[in-house]
């Protein structure tokens, strides 16, 4: 099964370091055969796309070679491995949004007439739309795209120009559970043609439907490389993060208590003034976690600025607690019992102050940080030194600037920022986006217990996975409406809750549809 | 193989890091500016020679200097703690002609006893200056318009407010034609410290100035404030701290500051106002390099003031030597700066010579941490 010729791909002893001395990839070797979707996993910082970008001819390599059909071959530069038939769709599309479909895919391309080219490009890309389910109109502007059409383009283009590798570096991290499906069937559709997949991820959750074969990598080392279903997910989380992981979390079956967090018929414009929140109602519970499903852009961010007070609401109620907080300033929202922890860290935190100053930023006023009109800066740094004991922030070194710590480090900063005041409502947006593993499991463990301690908890995240471990309700966010609600069942979520759920962040109402409101 | 240059990011200079790579820039400079004094037909040690017997080399050179760091330091320190909350007031010099002119006005107009003429001076100088100031903020804060075109147009309007009144309304009677004020009442000239021309309060009020924005920095409340809206402002609208307000003290605090300078050069200097050019020397654009170059510590900004009052008097100690034109002058100001903005890159970026390995593109760019 495993012989020479059918290895389309071969890296051996792929080193690459970058200065000053950091080893992205470390001897690395490992065959892919042609025709299959070849899984490389791992966490961030593994080393994944370094090694891709080194197939594709962006990095160069500081030792080993790449091994094309069974020829050593050297890749100076994307154009050559294009001209090798090499292809790869970045995780951030590099497509132009105020040019058509037809426009970005002969972008650079040598075999399209000088004059009047549309019509065959058109041709062209219809005649390959059909062939790999590839639908998408040509005379589309990609900023009218969504980011599942746009991935289309970017595959268009590669196979275009007659790519037999395609490298998909993170794919599915912008995608509804609908578009992964839609990909997942062009992938095979591909490996039907005879074509070839690297498929980047660190989700080991979609390995098993995809990869034929799944290589493991771990701060720039091969793991190891399995057939698809020779390992389950927790051999594959341990494989990846190099100690024993419990994947599942103590989610224990709590009543909630009374309402804290009510929000009415709330509006909210967005950035350019169209209303980006229409008409959302719901409730949070006290020791009750309320998810907030859905596909980033719609109205995630504008629902929860408006509860943190960092955004008028056009129309509408919030309340914490029976009090009326609607409009209030970010300080008086937080007085009130409501803490925030936005997805853009650079909102929580400055990354040019120290871990002492970040972790006071909130309270910063009031005792017993401020004496008249002095910083009482031994008590700054008393707070920090508890705040890095019960957070555990590595490294525990109060004077660091923020900007240095790691991406898991400084989202436990922002955490003890607001955990702190000890609130009753705590609403976080996107809490894990971009952490590794053991990062993700220490603050999902941390808003369990925070659950248990009574405190109401509003996830919103475009990660169902997270949604769907975390939450007692999921409620789906589609065009700034709420298009449905789950309530989790004693049992835990059936693959049906899952289904329906990712339907409607696709924008279709799921059968079993309950209506809130 | 072949040999290549390698650029990396460094995390954290020193701050022994920072003052070595200042001091060999401002070498570089020097031995750069050499070559023209060489072009010009000087050598160039014996153009150093003289530099450095003007700006140190006697007790009369040492004062020339201090005499300009005073300014220097009272302006740089108020431009500090305006470039760490990110405003950037680039209108020092006009604030600190308004406060000449305010000075001025008490000096010589003010009904005032001329026991509190002189308290009264630097008092209603420091908020003229401030206001200055703090005009611009309220352009920002109401009307959003960019600070830095409205420090740096008031400049101009500062100037021309100083030429109309001493060429206007306020022309000395006793000048016998110059566009000059009439000198001020002894009461106000300031006292030199022994028999140099340093005004000794001007001098304790540089050390003052640079001592209290540095409290005002790193142990208050509005320091910290400021602060945070320098570098984040968005964290610092989640942390609810108003933004509007800090820009406009700091605005208020640095344009006062450079009131007071003003106020300081034409009752410890001049004892007259006089043309905007011979008040000034250009304190208000030097002072920003100066806070600059201290990385907008206020007591670095001694340090860099001093630095700064040396070039000066060292330059015009070459202009007379050599009989050189003045705008030569500009030159070598350009050449330090040249140097030290360049060296700032030094400071985040390791570069290191290494041994390329076969078939390495001569362009490929590391990007290392982000």
């Amino acid at each position: 099964m495993t012989c020479e010729c059918q290895e389309i791909v071969a890296f051996r002893d792929i080193t690459k370091i970058f200065p000053p001395g950091i080893l992205a990839n470390d001897r690395v070797s490992f065959g892919v055969e042609r025709g299959t979707v070849h899984v490389l996993l791992g966490e961030n910082g593994a080393g994944k796309t370094t090694l891709m970008n080194i197939l594709y001819g962006i990095h160069q390599p500081d030792g080993g070679t790449i091994v094309l059909r069974g020829k050593e071959v050297r890749i100076p530069s994307p154009r050559v491995a294009i001209e090798l038939g090499i292809g790869m769709v970045h995780q951030h599309f590099r497509l132009i949004p105020n040019h058509t479909v037809w426009e970005n895919v002969v972008l650079g391309f040598p075999r399209v007439p000088r004059f009047f080219p549309a019509s065959q490009a058109r041709q062209m890309i219809r005649d390959l739309s059909k062939e790999y389910g590839l639908d998408v109109d040509p005379d589309a502007r990609i900023w009218q795209l969504s980011a599942g059409e746009q991935q289309r383009v970017e595959i268009l283009k590669a196979l275009l120009r007659k790519a037999e590798i395609l490298i998909l570096d993170e794919p599915t991290s912008v995608l509804t559970p609908k578009d992964v499906e839609r990909l997942f069937l062009v992938l095979q559709r591909m490996k039907e043609e005879g074509k070839t997949s690297l498929f980047v991820t660190h989700k080991f959750s979609e390995v098993g439907e995809i990869g034929d074969r799944i290589t493991v990598l771990r701060k720039g080392r091969v793991v190891g490389t399995v057939p698809r279903g020779e390992a389950d997910f927790e051999t594959l989380a341990t494989m990846m993060v190099g100690e024993k992981i419990v994947l599942s979390l103590p989610k224990k079956a709590l009543s909630p208590g009374r309402p804290l967090l009510r929000v009415e018929d709330l509006w909210v414009l967005d950035d350019r003034g169209f209303p980006g929140v229409r008409g959302v109602s719901f409730e949070v519970r006290e020791g009750e976690i309320v998810g907030i499903a859905g596909v980033v852009g719609n109205g995630q961010r504008e629902l929860t600025e408006a509860l943190a007070g960092l955004r008028s609401p056009l129309r509408g109620r919030i309340l914490v607690d029976e009090v009326d907080i609607t409009a209030w300033s970010p300080q008086k929202v937080r007085e009130a019992g409501l803490a925030y922890v936005p997805e853009d860290r650079r909102m929580a935190l400055v990354g040019d102050l120290t871990l002492a100053e970040n972790l006071f930023l909130r309270d910063y006023r009031k005792a017993p940080f401020r004496r008249g009109i002095l910083v009482d800066w031994k008590k700054v740094r008393e707070h920090a030194e508890e705040m890095i004991a019960t957070y555990r922030i590595v490294p525990p070194v109060p004077q660091l600037p923020v900007r240095l710590l790691s991406g898991g480090n400084r989202q436990r900063v922002a955490l003890a920022q607001v955990l702190a005041s000890r609130p009753r409502v705590l609403v976080v947006s996107n809490p894990t986006a971009g952490l590794d593993i053991l990062a993700t499991d220490f603050i999902h463990r941390l808003f369990l217990s925070l659950q248990e301690e009574g405190v109401g908890i509003l996830l919103v995240s475009g990660d169902l996975d997270e949604i769907l471990a975390l939450s007692d309700r999921v409620l789906v966010l589609y065009r700034g409406t709420v298009l449905g609600e789950r309530k989790r069942p004693q049992s835990g979520w059936s693959e049906e809750d899952r289904r329906d759920i990712g339907m409607m962040m696709g924008g279709v109402p799921g059968e079993r549809l309950v209506m809130v409101r | 193989m072949r040999l290549r240059f390698q650029v990396t990011r460094r995390l954290e200079p020193s701050a022994s890091m920072v003052f070595f790579v200042s001091v060999l820039s401002l070498l570089l400079a020097f031995l750069v500016s050499g070559l023209l004094f060489a072009f010009l037909g000087i050598s160039p040690l014996e153009a150093y020679r003289v530099f450095w017997r003007g700006a140190f080399g006697s007790l009369y050179a040492l004062s020339e200097t201090v005499k300009r760091m005073i300014p220097l330091a009272i302006i740089g320190a108020g431009l500090a703690v305006s470039f760490q909350a990110s405003v950037w007031n680039i209108g020092a010099e006009g604030q600190m002609l308004i406060g000449a002119i305010v000075g001025t006005w008490v000096a010589l107009f003010s009904p005032l006893p001329p026991s509190l003429l002189l308290p009264a001076m630097f008092i209603l100088g420091f908020l003229g200056g401030a206001l200055w100031g703090a005009f611009a903020a309220w352009c920002r804060n109401r009307l959003a318009i960019n600070e830095i075109i409205t420090t740096l147009m008031l400049n101009y309007v500062a100037a021309n407010l100083v030429l109309y009144l001493i060429l206007g309304p306020w022309k000395g009677k006793t000048v016998r034609g110059f566009a000059y004020t009439d000198p001020f009442p002894q009461e106000v000239w300031l006292a030199t410290i022994g028999t140099t021309r340093v005004p000794l309060m001007t001098f304790l009020f540089a050390f003052l100035a640079a001592l209290f924005c540095y409290f005002l920095l790193t142990k208050t409340t509005f320091g910290f404030e400021l602060r945070v809206v320098g570098r984040g402002e968005k964290a610092a609208h989640l942390a609810g701290i108003p933004a509007q307000r800090v820009v406009a003290l700091v605005l208020f605090l640095s344009g006062g500051l450079a009131g007071i300078a003003g106020v300081g050069e034409v009752s410890g200097i001049h004892h007259m106002l006089r043309h905007p050019a011979h008040i000034s020397l250009g304190y208000g654009f030097t002072a920003i390099i100066v806070a600059w170059i201290a990385r907008a510590n206020p007591l670095g900004v001694l340090a860099s003031a001093f630095l700064f009052g040396a070039l000066m008097s060292g330059q015009d100690a070459l202009k007379v030597a050599f009989g050189i034109p003045f705008q030569v002058m500009y030159i070598l100001n350009g050449l330090v700066l040249f140097f030290l903005i360049a060296s700032e890159q030094l400071l985040y970026y390791r570069v290191t010579l290494r041994v390329a390995p076969w078939g390495e593109k001569e362009d490929e760019c590391d990007r290392v941490l982000d």
